[in-house]
């Protein structure tokens, strides 16, 4: 995830100028702890890097993942009808996982190597796991009370500066109902009272105490952007900027112009050396993060006419959209998005709760699906609907199918799978069961576009995180001991069976 | 009770029939697998004439009626919404569309929610085409109930304290309303079937912040209510002490305070529901339960109590923490208890459609199929006091009958055929419209806006 190059030609010249501009600063004697590995070009003349944490790209990580995985065992997953999440779909399908990743996807002829490990999928089905791509929970945790409301940082209407990561909650139980609801991967978004929330995360869905636990090594960094009501409504009541969505576009632009110098400034400065290195602001940072290519845009965009003057003003910034959320009015522009490249994430059922949610159909994401290129994508935004996005899924297909589309449901699986992944640019790790891509697997008790499916155990990197059937992989946060009910079973189910 | 409701059913639901031609034609959904509302009767055939079933069996068809072929197909009854904000509620956010909610201390147990009624509503035909043919429309509250979802409670002003003497917010939402969800220009089945109220954290902080608090105020209230009523004549002339609610509110409390319309109380905590099932049977108030979150851990003294509940059975996490012990198997905890249960859609108006994804949601989650098609059928009828009328497939019954493409209760299942009051639905709403617009993409040399 570097953001920032530094090009080995300038270094010499950096070195110069910040030996005079640390002795401003207090923190100098620790800044050489930090000095980034050398990137083959090293000048003879020693370089004295910026102060510890005033240059992003002395440390482009500063909150690294710890994330290891779960103890996990080579296994083969036989029997089951797979749905790959790229399209196809197998019937007495063979999984083979390695090292937590995926060798081999095929039928029944596929050889199972000796050691391992055989689950039985006869009668089952095997999909990859679910990946919600819009996220509030451990920012908007459970319990939602005093104290526990994170993830809006409405202060100002742009707070690119802020990160979710910061607000995350490890505890949230609905991170354990969403596992058990097939959910392995989440990106964890700010709220949209802003024109620009803040960053977002990624997260591997497994019980961890830190943030950190959970935090999927090498995940881009998405930036949450928002159009429409929602930054007008809070600023505008405030009698500030933004109060229309002239407004609006005016924020963005202002920003992205400043964060278009502020780009440039740094770019100079390690191009030449020349002069005081700029002063690290981390809201610019991040947009120039965008501008570079390194911070993905999730922009929360509801109707078509306001998604096409997003397009332009990325254009206009040189930078690109990856996907707009709550894409109500997708369906109304899907060639214009296809063609973009830019995925829509989607419900199927939400509707008539503002006015730009008004024009919402159920088969949007059928519609978004069709031309060639698309990307169609169903989220959830809510702590409720992540448990149940197959069935959200299902919805859209049938949605679709009732105005005459032939929609497989193998590829309708891809809304909820890989698609996502691609909305999120982790689709080279994630989102299908494809060979040497992470095993992510969800095992369900029947086809998953039956509401009655379950999914029996979950995989997240190989290893088993939940499994329906048995207490010793049925994880309870911390918030959740000792709570009523606790340990009681509720029509002979066990609190952590869900 | 039972029999006057009956009888009023009758005439409210022969008043209701809007294209009469339709609905008086004799016709036989044959071949279907139906569901009655209590049982599953395989190659039925299900007969309705003058907006009324008149047969639910395997009978052949009878002679010159119009025969619709339900082979592979499954025969339901219209479902019944509970809880809803059907034809009440717009756009949530444009405070102009929703008539749910009266602010007013003067009008708060008097509000009626039947009077603001929207037949053509365009939240209608969308639940429609989920299956809903009947709903109940509940004034919404602090407590998160009803159609309008929930709302940020204002606790600047607290019940005792408002203008004119009068509880200011009240502890009363108002009184629900029955509804048919068919096409023409009157929805309403019967006015004022309930009154609501919201106990729990939003009932204390109606009151004060404090739960005890809202107790004491709810007795004190029915003891004025009772006041009233034995006194009519002296409050009229100005001859009785200071009441706390309007003369409106007081009148509209009478019955819920002599037992004889139900209150709707939106309460979450197991504790909680513990106080409201003994102050129902202290004050000898009819209740019934809305929410009950936790229900499942007091369920055997809520199926004592002989109290039903409508409940969402997705909510599985502590929103607050009065939902701690929230489970998916609350519905099947407290049908096997031998509660009468009832299940929501996911929100009051908008997605109403998803009650039958709820009900099979809860099916995964333990509950017998029958007992899931009861709560979206038989027993919402019957909580309401309209057993037989609605909600069922039977002889007399009205003609609310739907024929879906599978089980009602999958996703991937879609109403082909919709009955209401006898009387067959367009099969389309505003959504549809606006899907079939743009249904090959919307770039065509015209602009959408020139295609119907």
């Amino acid at each position: 995830m570097t953001r920032y190059r530094l090009r080995g030609s300038s270094l010499a010249t950096l070195a110069f100028v910040l030996a005079g501009s640390l002795a401003l600063s207090a923190c100098a004697t620790i800044g050489g702890g930090d000095t980034p590995a050398a990137d083959g070009s090293s000048s003879a003349e020693a370089r004295t890097p910026l102060a510890r944490g005033l240059d992003s790209a002395t440390n482009p990580d500063p909150f690294p993942s710890t994330y290891r995985g779960l103890p996990r065992e080579n296994m083969a997953i036989v029997g089951g009808t797979v749905f790959t999440g790229a399209g196809q779909r197998i019937e007495n399908g063979v999984v083979i996982v390695t090292d937590g990743r995926v060798a081999a996807v095929g039928d029944a002829s596929t050889p199972v190597p000796g050691g391992y490990r055989v689950v039985d999928a006869r009668g089952r089905f095997v999909t990859p796991g679910i990946i919600d791509v819009h996220s509030h929970l451990g920012v908007y945790p459970s319990p939602g009370v005093t104290g526990m409301s994170d993830g809006n940082e409405a202060t100002n209407p742009n707070t690119a500066q802020v990160w979710a990561e910061h607000s995350l909650w490890p505890q949230d139980p609905g991170f354990n109902t969403a596992r058990a609801g097939g959910v392995t991967t989440l990106q964890i978004l700010p709220g949209s009272a802003n024109l620009f929330g803040g960053r977002g995360v990624t997260v591997r869905n497994v019980p961890s105490v830190t943030m950190q636990g959970m935090k999927m090594p090498g995940a881009p960094y998405g930036l949450k952007m928002a159009c429409g009501e929602n930054p007008s409504r809070v600023y505008g009541g405030r009698n500030s900027s933004p109060a229309t969505g002239m407004g609006n576009v005016a924020g963005y632009r202002a920003a992205f112009i400043a964060a278009r110098e502020y780009k440039a400034k740094w770019d100079k400065w390690r191009e030449d050396g020349e002069g005081s290195p700029p002063t690290r602001n981390l809201q610019l940072e991040t947009l120039a993060g965008v501008l570079d290519g390194s911070v993905l845009i999730q922009n929360h965009c509801y109707r078509a006419d306001e998604m096409a003057v997003m397009i332009d003003v990325a254009n206009e910034f040189g930078y690109r959209i990856t996907a707009f959320h709550h894409a109500i009015e997708a369906y109304k522009i899907a060639p214009l998005l296809a063609r973009e490249g830019i995925c829509a994430d989607m419900w199927t059922g939400w509707w008539g709760f503002k006015m730009e949610a008004l024009d919402a159909v159920e088969a949007n994401a059928a519609l978004v699906d069709a031309p060639a290129g698309s990307c169609a994508v169903i989220h959830s935004d809510d702590a409720e609907l992540t448990q149940r996005l197959n069935q959200e899924a299902a919805a859209a297909l049938a949605a679709g199918r009732r105005i005459g589309m032939t929609i497989s449901e193998e590829r309708a699986m891809s809304w909820i799978t890989l698609n996502p992944a691609r909305s999120l640019g982790i689709a080279d790790q994630t989102g299908s069961l494809e060979s040497g891509k992470r095993a992510d697997v969800v095992i369900w008790s029947a086809n998953p576009f039956s509401v009655y499916a379950r999914a029996d155990q979950v995989f997240i990197d190989g290893a088993l995180t939940f499994d329906r059937s048995n207490p010793a992989y049925q994880p309870l946060s911390d918030f959740e001991l000792g709570q009523p009910g606790f340990g009681l079973s509720a029509a002979n189910v066990l609190q952590g069976a869900r | 009770m039972r029999l006057k409701s009956l009888i009023l059913g009758a005439a409210c639901a022969a008043a209701l029939f809007s294209t009469p031609a339709l609905a008086q034609s004799l016709t036989a959904i044959t071949g279907g697998r139906v569901l009655t509302g209590t049982s599953v009767i395989e190659n039925g055939t299900v007969v309705i004439q003058n907006g009324r079933v008149v047969s639910v069996g395997t009978a052949a068809a009878p002679a010159g009626a119009r025969i619709i072929d339900a082979r592979g197909k499954v025969v339901s009854p219209g479902f019944v919404a509970v809880d809803s904000g059907l034809g009440g509620i717009e756009v949530s956010s444009v405070g102009g569309s929703d008539d749910l909610r009266n602010g007013a201390n003067s009008i708060s147990a008097s509000f009626d929610v039947s009077y603001g009624l929207d037949p053509w509503s365009f939240t209608l035909p969308v639940a429609r085409l989920g299956g809903i043919t009947r709903a109940i429309v509940v004034p919404s509250h602090a407590g998160g109930g009803g159609g309008g979802g929930g709302h940020a409670h204002d606790d600047s002003d607290f019940a005792g304290v408002g203008h004119g003497g009068y509880q200011s917010p009240s502890l009363f939402a108002g009184q629900a309303a029955i509804i048919h969800l068919a096409q023409g220009n009157d929805i309403l089945v019967r006015a004022r079937v309930a009154m609501v109220a919201p106990f729990g954290e939003a009932g204390a902080g109606i009151v004060g912040g404090a739960r005890g608090a809202q107790f004491t105020q709810f007795k004190e209230t029915l003891a004025e209510v009772r006041l009233y009523a034995r006194n009519k004549a002296a409050y009229d002339r100005a001859g009785l002490r200071d009441l706390s609610l309007s003369r409106a509110d007081l009148e509209a409390l009478i019955p819920v305070a002599n037992g004889t319309m139900p209150l709707i109380v939106t309460v979450r905590r197991a504790a909680d529901i513990q106080q409201v099932l003994r102050l129902a049977r202290e004050e000898g108030v009819r209740i019934i339960l809305d929410g009950a979150e936790e229900g499942w851990l007091v369920a055997d003294q809520i199926a004592a109590a002989n109290v039903p509940v409508l409940l969402n059975p997705l909510a599985n996490l502590p929103g607050n923490l009065e939902t701690r012990a929230a489970r998916m198997q609350n519905a099947t905890a407290l049908d096997a208890a031998g509660v009468v249960i009832a299940i929501k859609g996911n929100d009051g108006a908008h997605r109403v459609r998803e009650t039958r994804y709820n009900a099979g949601n809860a099916v995964s989650h333990g509950l017998p199929y029958e007992a899931a098609i009861e709560a979206i059928t038989v027993n919402p009828a019957r909580i309401f006091g309209m057993a037989g009328q609605f909600g069922e497939l039977r002889a007399g019954a009205a003609a609310d009958v739907v024929i879906w493409s599978g089980d009602p209760l999958e996703p991937l299942s879609d109403a082909e055929i919709i009955f209401i009051g006898g009387a067959e639905q367009a099969p389309t709403s505003r959504q549809f419209l606006l899907r079939d617009r743009y249904r090959d993409g919307g770039e065509g040399a015209m602009p959408p806006a020139y295609s119907r």
